[in-house]
């Protein structure tokens, strides 16, 4: 594959479900039951929104906001998505927690949390646009260009659309430009950790020593 | 000092740019592409007060000059057909409801007229709030996508009333909501919309600190003590009494003032008593300021909030509570009550306070008095995040992607 990097313009409009859990016991069903756009919205797509939160995750800041189950919050905020490639395994690594904290703990399933949580999707929108890139240093000026969200459909929602353990940008500088060492370097930056922002920065100073070089 | 309206025009797309950066709004254009030329309509019931209207007068040239021709109609009725939709408004929000049976009746009948005197060939039309809800009746025949905006929290709504009025928005394409808990299991596809506020707009944007003293000064304020400052129109939903209630409590451990500022809308019938109620509620305190502002006092009300100390917002129901958003921007201390939207602007302790009662309310005033630095750091968080999430141009892109997806069906 030799051809440019293809930059669209990404974002999405938040569409609410049917589904509202009141207690541990609903989420836990709702977690096996709601759709697949609502699992990546509330884990992936929330990544966006949680600069202020404990948890990145909107499971895991409800559990513990919302039910007071720290340790519970804990075991789901803390997974690390870049290990799932399909929303299935995503699903059952997010419910099986909360299925044995119910197993274990029976008092806390049906206890009223202090609001419900409301279950919700996004729905996506790309459209293409004529930028792209053929070099690491255009690369580069087209990623300090991005908005948020389509930075977010690039690095982040790529994964999912790929299939792979990786994003957009390092699929191409290392299939493009076959350059493994950039593209792992990228592909290692923690968006779970860190803001867009930041995540934004952390690739910029990591391509521009080879864009120097 | 020159007088800060003189100089203002209404501001571009590329005005934003210094506000969210120059791709947001690159990218804003790169979206509306493929809708360009295709037409908007968009109806509410007052073209002046109120958050709705405000929304509309500053989004409708931004989408005009995205190359989406937009058209706001405000529909007409009666005292009779507005007091209706206020007893309904008021009923949607929770409170009793005791209207007579042909009340139906006139409702549909008003909606019906101004269905007869509108035109409906746009692409797509928005309907915002009940009080237009029934125009639904023109798809048939006129063709287009139909969004019903509903700006009300929902989630405890009177049931007669709701009843009556979902059979309608079941008609429609979609409707948009501005929190999750505000939506009551329709059929219909239901989207997510943050209501927003324009950093560049008279209420909004910086102003001089010789014109906020000045506006203090007009309106006796003492700038050497605290300044608590509610802004909204006089509305029992909004909980002014319950505000004085507060004052009092921290007037006996600060010398502080009090402000409650708003006006009326102009289908909102209830204002000229609600603000009497609250005149007696000072009883002459002379470091209570009850100012009934026309609607064009933005730059005045904008002054009032910059001069603050801390912004109250104490509604006992609310639909979004956009002048919490305006404080935030501005980096106001806010305290606020914990219903409606206030939550998703408002996160506890990190970007405000949130309150659930008089005492309450009263609690965390003494507590951001007594702890300025800490109520310096939550302004700044909040206008961080009144920056990411609550801005005009956010809510422009909504509409677009919503545009596009409804395109595609």
């Amino acid at each position: 594959m030799t051809g440019p990097f293809q930059f669209v313009a990404a974002s999405y409009v938040i569409r609410i479900c049917l589904e509202r859990a009141h207690t541990l016991a609903e989420m836990a069903r709702y977690l096996r039951t709601c759709s697949d756009a609502s699992i990546f919205y509330h884990t992936f797509q929330s990544l966006e929104t949680h600069h202020y939160t404990t948890f990145s995750s909107d499971f895991a800041q409800w559990i513990l906001a919302a039910c007071n189950e720290a340790a519970l919050a804990e075991r789901l905020g803390t997974l690390d998505l870049r290990e799932y490639v399909s929303i299935a395994g995503l699903r059952l690594a997010l419910a099986r927690p909360v299925e044995e904290h119910i197993r274990a703990n029976p008092q806390a399933a049906e206890r009223a949390a202090f609001e419900p949580f409301h279950f919700c999707e996004a729905v996506e929108v790309t459209v293409p646009v004529a930028a792209e890139a053929r070099t690491l240093a255009e690369l580069a000026e087209g990623i300090r260009r991005l908005s948020l969200h389509t930075l977010h459909y690039h690095f982040i929602v790529s994964r999912l659309r790929l299939k792979l353990e990786t994003n957009d940008f390092s699929f191409w500088i290392q299939h493009s430009l076959g350059n493994a060492k950039l593209a792992e370097q990228l592909n290692r930056i923690d968006f779970y950790t860190n803001t867009l922002d930041g995540v934004r920065e952390e690739m910029l100073r990591a391509i521009a020593p080879w864009v120097q070089g | 000092m020159s007088d800060p309206a003189a100089t203002l025009r209404a501001p571009s797309l590329d005005d934003y740019a210094a506000v969210l950066g120059e791709h947001e709004i690159a990218e804003l254009r790169e979206f509306a592409r493929p809708l360009a030329g295709q037409r908007v309509k968009m109806v509410n019931s007052t073209a002046v007060g109120g958050g709705v209207a405000e929304i509309l007068n500053r989004q409708v040239p931004l989408m005009a000059e995205l190359g989406i021709p937009t058209r706001w109609e405000v529909i007409t009725g009666g005292d009779e057909f507005f007091a209706i939709t206020k007893a309904f408004h008021n009923a949607l929000h929770g409170a009793p409801y005791d209207g007579r049976p042909e009340w139906w009746d006139i409702f549909l009948a008003t909606n019906e007229e101004n269905r007869r005197r509108f035109e409906f060939g746009e692409e797509f039309v928005v309907i915002h709030d009940p009080q237009p809800i029934g125009l639904v009746n023109a798809r048939a025949e006129a063709g287009g996508h139909w969004v019903w905006r509903c700006h009300i929290d929902l989630s405890h709504a009177n049931r007669e009333v709701w009843e009556f009025l979902r059979p309608f928005v079941e008609r429609y394409d979609g409707a948009i909501f501005s929190s999750p808990s505000f939506t009551h299991g329709l059929p219909i596809p239901q989207y997510l919309f943050f209501p927003t506020i324009d950093p560049l707009a008279e209420k909004n944007r910086p102003l001089e600190p010789e014109y906020v003293r000045s506006v203090l000064e007009k309106f006796q304020l003492d700038p050497k003590r605290p300044i608590l400052t509610q802004i909204s129109r006089f509305d029992r939903l909004k909980d002014p009494v319950g505000v004085i209630q507060a004052y009092r409590m921290v007037k006996k451990y600060v010398d502080c003032q009090l402000v409650l500022a708003g006006g009326g809308a102009t289908d909102d019938p209830e204002g000229a008593a609600v603000l009497r109620e609250v005149q007696e509620a000072a009883n002459n305190d002379p470091d209570i300021r009850i100012l009934d502002l026309p609607p064009w006092s933005h730059l005045e009300i904008n002054a009032l909030q910059c001069g603050s100390t801390i912004v109250i917002q104490k509604s006992l129901r609310e639909g979004f509570g956009l002048t919490v958003a305006e404080a935030l921007w501005k980096k106001r201390p806010v305290v606020a009550a914990a219903v409606g939207g206030i939550p998703s602007q408002v996160i506890h302790k990190v970007t405000g306070m949130l309150v659930h009662s008089v005492e309450g309310c009263a609690y965390q005033l003494r507590y951001l008095l007594s702890h300025p630095n800490f109520a310096r750091e939550l302004a700044e968080n909040g206008h961080e995040h009144i920056k990411e999430n609550f801005l005009i141009t956010d809510k422009l892109k909504r509409y677009i992607l919503l545009f596009l997806i409804l395109q595609q069906r």
